[in-house]
């Protein structure tokens, strides 16, 4: 634990594997930066591994005011114990105010060993972060410029805002993709602030026998136009529509939660609070009602067009364009009108 | 015996080790049921309106345990942490196979947030002095998959997250399949240990007839008192009293008592519990408002939709 304190650091958990970064500590280190410039305060990036101190540079590009780089073949592969033991040496030594880190597995499986070895604060799955005051109801007492910890809650009816100030740091994980990614500049200057890995507590309690990676088969970010299917497709075979209008228009198969739960499609095309944040030029929503986890997860797409059979769907209140009606009719024509469309252009040419 | 489809009716590499688990389940409401009655005009949680349910991944966490003892003999003990009403979840862990519930309900526990949760659990959980802890992955009313892991670092046990398959347990070790993002891993941890299950690691077993028509009947002590003052209003306290210690005696005889503890019963120091103990303070909560669609509507003709998909050509979002 470590006491409350207004010159903290902000830091971001610079989550990598094997020598390379992961997306999201990247992209929260733009959002560090905006809360760091309120609090006016530095943002530093802590980074664990082994042989990954060249990853610094690109840490301070993206907004790292300064690198604290724990390197030690303990630390070669990530597991809660030796990590958190590192960290929460870290914590105690510079005492930040804030620490960040990726919604990712790894991170769901580090900040909360952290948060509770450092009995502080955690707020999962933010979809943003502020500063802000907050006043104590009973006392009237005023804490001010703490970190508003946003995220939808109970199933979506509300949006809840977290805030710690009574133990420090304040910390919360954020999902990949919810925070836009700054753009590198390798001009900036950042300072690496080398530790040792003090060895002592630093056991291995699992032992890794078998790893087997498989390539993400989906890459929802980097898509143009995503095809979105929820619960209302009905079935996996039904599912079938959205992979024939996503494959008409060259785009990216997407899926609420609902859809995921039921086993319509993979994890990895999830989109939403608890899945990945997309900002495609456009997106196509079929069957998905809107829930606000949903909605967080896609409402920056350029353009939405819903296509749903209930006209007061949640879906339709971020919608650009809006058909209502059932998709088992509403795609085979889109798909007829688009390919015809293709074939027309294709003559012209 | 009922069993779900994926079981494997194989013991372990040794058998009849008697490995003790202990479940960490929780009773939430049914997020995916929701319906407009959730939220109430001041924008709080009508909880009255909303089904409460066994959380869906407590369950393969129930499952994974009771496939341990099945394997390797052993105990496996439910507790959850709750208002009376939770005694539900914990009914239906015995008409699945547990062998002991608790449930720890306590005023003072009220507005834990998880890690205030952990430190309660982690305090009730050491009094059984389990070999294997198992959690859900997450819980549906929040999804922070934060107390599992907490619950570890607290009991100082190996934490092993996103549990696939249990593979092998013997006395000392066990050996599971696990999911990382991109991807598994096999590891092997000594014990005891503590593992968050995911929903795809099994197929949580049926509640058995024959357990249905025994445990439906078990109470915890503060039911049996409600049952009590509800069937004899107007008796004398003294009638109330004798009828409750009858009850009580009857299920304690039967194994239908469901142990019941308080925050004195498991040592918790109350600074880490409750509100006091949580150093997660709510600063607003907002009712989810949504703004007025404004947004063009196309018919579902095939006019309609090429008119649409003219519009999103023209402004080059497509072709």
């Amino acid at each position: 634990m470590i006491d409350v304190n207004r010159q903290g650091e902000v830091w971001v958990f610079a989550e990598q594997e094997d020598g390379k970064l992961s997306d999201v500590p990247l992209e929260l280190l733009g959002k560090a930066r905006e809360l760091a410039g309120k609090l006016s305060v530095p943002v530093a990036a802590v980074l664990l591994g082994e042989n990954v101190g060249h990853l610094a540079a690109e840490l301070i590009a993206h907004g790292a005011d300064k690198v604290y780089l724990v390197q030690d073949a303990v630390l070669r592969h990530y597991q809660a114990a030796s990590y958190s033991r590192v960290l929460c040496r870290l914590i105690e030594a510079h005492r930040p105010q804030i620490c960040l880190y990726g919604a990712t597995p790894l991170g769901r499986d580090l900040a909360p060993t952290v948060a509770s070895a450092m009995k502080c604060g955690l707020t999962a799955d933010c979809t943003d972060l502020q500063i802000g005051d907050h006043k104590i109801a009973s006392s009237g007492e005023v804490h001010e410029k703490l970190m508003f910890q946003i995220r939808p809650a109970f199933g979506g009816n509300i949006i809840a805002t977290i805030v710690n100030y009574d133990r420090w740091p304040q910390m919360a994980t954020v999902r990949e993709g919810v925070m836009k990614m700054p753009e590198p500049d390798a001009s900036r200057t950042g300072e690496v602030v080398q530790c040792a890995a003090e060895r002592g507590g630093l056991e291995l309690p699992l032992k890794v026998l078998e790893t087997h990676r498989r390539p993400k088969r989906v890459n929802l970010k980097a898509a143009r136009i995503i095809v979105a299917g929820g619960a209302g497709v009905g079935s996996r075979d039904s599912f079938r529509l959205i992979w024939d209008l996503a494959n008409c228009l060259g785009a990216a198969v997407g899926g609420s939660r609902a859809a995921v739960d039921l086993g319509f499609v993979d994890h990895d095309h999830q989109v939403g609070q608890t899945g990945t944040t997309v900002r495609p030029a456009l997106y196509i929503a079929c069957g998905i009602s809107g829930a606000v986890q949903h909605r967080a997860g896609m409402e920056e797409s350029a353009k939405i067009l819903a296509i749903n059979t209930d006209p007061a769907a949640p879906i339709f209140s971020v919608a650009h364009y809006g058909i209502v009606g059932d998709l088992n009719d509403v795609i085979p024509k889109l798909v007829k009108v688009i390919r015809r469309g293709a074939a027309v252009a294709g003559a012209a040419s | 015996m009922p069993y779900g489809p994926r079981r494997v009716e194989q013991p372990f590499g040794s058998e009849n080790v008697a490995i003790n688990c202990v479940v960490c389940v929780k009773q939430v409401p049914d997020t995916k049921r929701i319906t407009g009655e959730a939220m109430k005009e001041d924008g709080t949680v009508n909880r009255a309106a909303l089904p409460a349910i066994f959380n869906p991944e407590d369950m393969n966490a129930l499952e994974a345990a009771l496939d341990v003892r099945d394997r390797c003999g052993g105990t496996v003990s439910v507790v959850t942490m709750g208002p009376p009403a939770a005694c539900e979840v914990l009914r239906d862990a015995l008409c699945r196979g547990a062998d002991r519930v608790v449930l720890l309900s306590d005023r003072r526990a009220a507005a834990s947030d998880t890690l205030a949760t952990s430190y309660i659990l982690s305090c009730a959980v050491r009094k059984l002095s389990p070999d294997l802890v198992f959690c859900g992955r997450q819980a549906i009313d929040g999804d922070t998959a934060q107390v599992g892991p907490q619950l570890a670092e607290k009991l100082a046990m190996p934490l092993v997250t996103y549990v696939e398959e249990l593979m092998d347990v013997c006395e000392q070790s066990v050996r599971v399949k696990r999911s990382v993002g991109n991807g598994w891993e096999v590891v092997e941890c000594g014990l005891p240990a503590l593992m968050t299950v995911m929903d795809t690691a099994n197929t949580p077993r049926p509640q058995s007839a024959r357990r249905i028509m025994k445990y439906k009947k078990a109470r915890s002590a503060m039911e049996a008192a409600k049952e009590v003052a509800d069937a004899m209003p107007d008796a004398a306290k003294e009638d109330q009293d004798a009828e409750r210690q009858r009850r009580l005696a009857a299920l304690a005889e039967r194994g239908l008592l469901i142990d019941q503890w308080t925050l004195d019963d498991i040592g918790a120091d109350l600074a880490w519990c409750g509100r006091d103990g949580s150093p997660t303070k709510v600063h607003r909560i907002q009712a989810v408002v949504l703004a007025g669609g404004e947004y063009h509507e196309y018919p579902p003709t095939e006019e309609g939709i090429a008119e649409l998909v003219g519009a999103l050509i023209e402004d080059h979002t497509i072709g």
